[in-house]
């Protein structure tokens, strides 16, 4: 019987021919802690009689939720992490000298690795299946468990197979392909699954859109998002070598056999679709741009950022709606670059110019604004376009604020109006 | 296990259960001081320790925060039963040890209502009605953990057992 790539990936790291439903337990290839999650790991590392980790290399510390210390508790709590990750000698520990959000950073850094298994504590880890691996988030407890004994258990998903046809339209992202696949399987339609990508539109979808794909997957509930390597993926991978001195190591391609065996088919025809926004207060509640239209919404802030969209194609994009003209007056517009090196990117391409020249603040790469932890708090009853993942109630701060869900198009071009607009 | 119901509908995120605000600290009894706040201010004040949460679809779908169930154990939740659970809390909530149970009738059982678990005999009994359910088993690999005393004490007994070869 055939095997899709996911059972491939778990076969190779078992040592032998899995399918969906058995139980594994296989090593991992990159663990993945922050400066939020990774205090209750270090606990619980500790309580055990583990005196070091099995592979303190393949452990990754991103201080990215509340660094640099929004107060004094987050002070505190980093040290935690800052205190092992000297203790241990970690060769992966990303602070304030190396900031980013960890699934930006991961695979800008060459660690995320086609064929890896990869697990962190931190729902969004998924977003590493845009190069072909398996990632999935965890609690902190399985966390310590990965690095006590380098590996973990992993009942083996089923596969939903999701064919994306034709070519996007213009200001068509892959943040709308996926909120429109969140809409048809709603917040839990994907439950244990692991989403595949697959169909001839996928080479029109560059790495920044496989990576808020593969990102948002957590968000119908499943455990995995994944594209299997083709030209875009290894092109990116080229030039992440490159950049870094090589990659942490090297890929292992898996493809899925044509007579794999597939839970569900989805198809979207993503040339027929249009822009589309997550209303309040689930990402599954998507609505076309033209009914967000429709309805007159009125703004008081728009975020662009997040492990989602907050890397340099966003920013550019950002920056084409926003050139020469100005955030509406009511309105208050946020930039939060995902890692430095977008940041310096940016600064580069002459892109902080022009957003901080049509009223956008510029933050530090952080998650604070998109968990409603700092930098870009909505106060009762405002109302936010993010570009970002969640909008539950109380996501981004007061429990009567709002959150509406949407690309980078969408969101600068509304900066400017101050109400929801039809980017095209 | 014996408490009050408390009722709460679908998707009930882990935002909703500890917002990201208090998630400064991993202190479990800071956290306790906050759960449930964005989905019933008053939450805290109302419940008593051994109280029961009964929900509906994917409780704790969102974000992989463990500081969700260990803010409930610790504020006195003895357990939750909802229809599903999203996969990272229920993994969680194994870990940690709060004791979840997956029961397809969950919306039968009124706010209010006095529940028992039974666990010899895999049972949830409404005893305000006197209905009876069988909720459903625990998968058997995940049940060797709990035997264990969880997954670090699993971990605790292959590390003596690797010393000992």
């Amino acid at each position: 019987m055939g095997q899709t790539i996911t059972e491939k990936i778990f076969s190779e790291h078992a040592g032998k021919t899995v399918y969906a439903g058995e139980i594994v337990r296989v090593s991992i290839d990159m663990t993945i802690g922050n400066d939020i999650t990774t205090p209750i790991s270090i606990k619980a590392f500790e309580q055990s009689r583990a005196k070091e980790l099995a592979n303190p290399d393949a452990f990754a510390i991103v201080m990215d939720h509340y660094i640099p210390a929004k107060d004094i508790a987050s002070a505190n709590q980093a040290k935690i992490s800052r205190e092992f990750a000297y203790k241990h000698d970690l060769k992966y520990f990303f602070d304030e000298k190396d900031m980013g959000i960890e699934h930006a950073l991961l695979p800008e850094k060459g660690l995320v690795i086609p064929g890896d298994v990869i697990i962190g504590a931190d729902s969004h880890t998924c977003t590493h299946g845009a190069l072909g691996a398996f990632a999935t988030g965890m609690g902190s407890t399985d966390i310590s468990f990965s690095i006590i004994t380098g590996g973990n258990w992993f009942k083996v998903p089923e596969s939903i197979r999701v064919s994306l046809l034709g070519k996007p339209g213009k200001h068509i992202y892959g943040k709308d392909v996926i909120l429109e696949l969140i809409r048809i399987l709603g917040v839990d339609g994907a439950l244990y699954k692991a989403i595949e990508f697959v169909g001839d539109g996928v080479e029109y979808l560059d790495m920044s859109d496989r990576f808020s794909m593969c990102n948002m997957a957590i968000e119908a509930g499943a455990k995995s998002g994944i594209f299997a390597v083709d030209a875009t993926s290894k092109a990116y991978l080229d030039e992440r070598a490159q950049a870094n001195g090589g990659l942490r190591s090297n890929p292992k391609l898996h493809y899925s056999d044509s007579d794999a065996n597939y839970c569900r088919e989805i198809t979207i025809d993503m040339a027929s679709l249009s822009p589309v926004i997550a209303y309040p207060f689930l990402p599954s509640n998507g609505k076309s741009v033209e009914q967000a239209v429709a309805d007159d919404i009125k703004i008081d802030q728009v975020m662009i950022g997040s492990c989602t969209n907050g890397r340099i194609e966003d920013l550019r994009i950002a920056a084409e709606f926003v050139k020469g003209k100005r955030v509406a007056r009511h309105t208050r517009m946020i930039v939060t670059p995902a890692t430095q090196q977008i940041f310096l990117q940016a600064q580069k391409e002459g892109l902080m110019e022009i957003l901080i020249g049509a009223g956008a603040v510029v933050s530090n790469p952080t998650c604070g604004a998109c968990l409603g932890g700092y930098m870009g708090i909505l106060g009762d009853g405002e109302r936010c376009v993010a570009t970002t993942n969640r909008n539950f109630v109380g996501r981004m701060g007061a429990r009567t604020s709002e959150i509406y869900l949407a690309n980078s198009a969408i969101a600068a071009a509304s900066a400017i109006a101050g109400k929801i607009v039809d980017p095209r | 296990m014996e408490g009050k119901a408390w009722k709460f509908g679908d998707h009930i995120d882990t935002d909703l259960i500890i917002a990201a605000r208090y998630l400064n600290t991993s202190e479990p009894e800071e956290l306790a001081k906050h759960i449930m706040e964005d989905a019933d201010p008053d939450f805290v004040s109302k419940m008593q320790v051994g109280d029961i949460i009964v929900a509906g679809e994917n409780f704790g779908c969102g974000s992989s925060r463990e500081h969700a169930p260990i803010a409930l154990k610790v504020a006195g939740i003895s357990a939750i039963i909802a229809p599903t659970f999203a996969r990272i809390f229920y993994r969680n909530s194994f870990n940690m040890g709060l004791p979840i149970f997956e029961l397809p009738e969950a919306s039968e059982i009124a706010e209010g209502d006095s529940v028992r678990i039974d666990m010899d005999s895999g049972e949830i009994i409404n005893q305000t009605d006197g209905k009876r359910y069988k909720f459903t088993p625990i998968p058997a690999f995940m049940q060797e953990l709990v035997d264990a005393g969880g997954l670090i004490a699993y971990a605790q007994q292959e590390i003596s057992e690797a010393k000992d070869e």
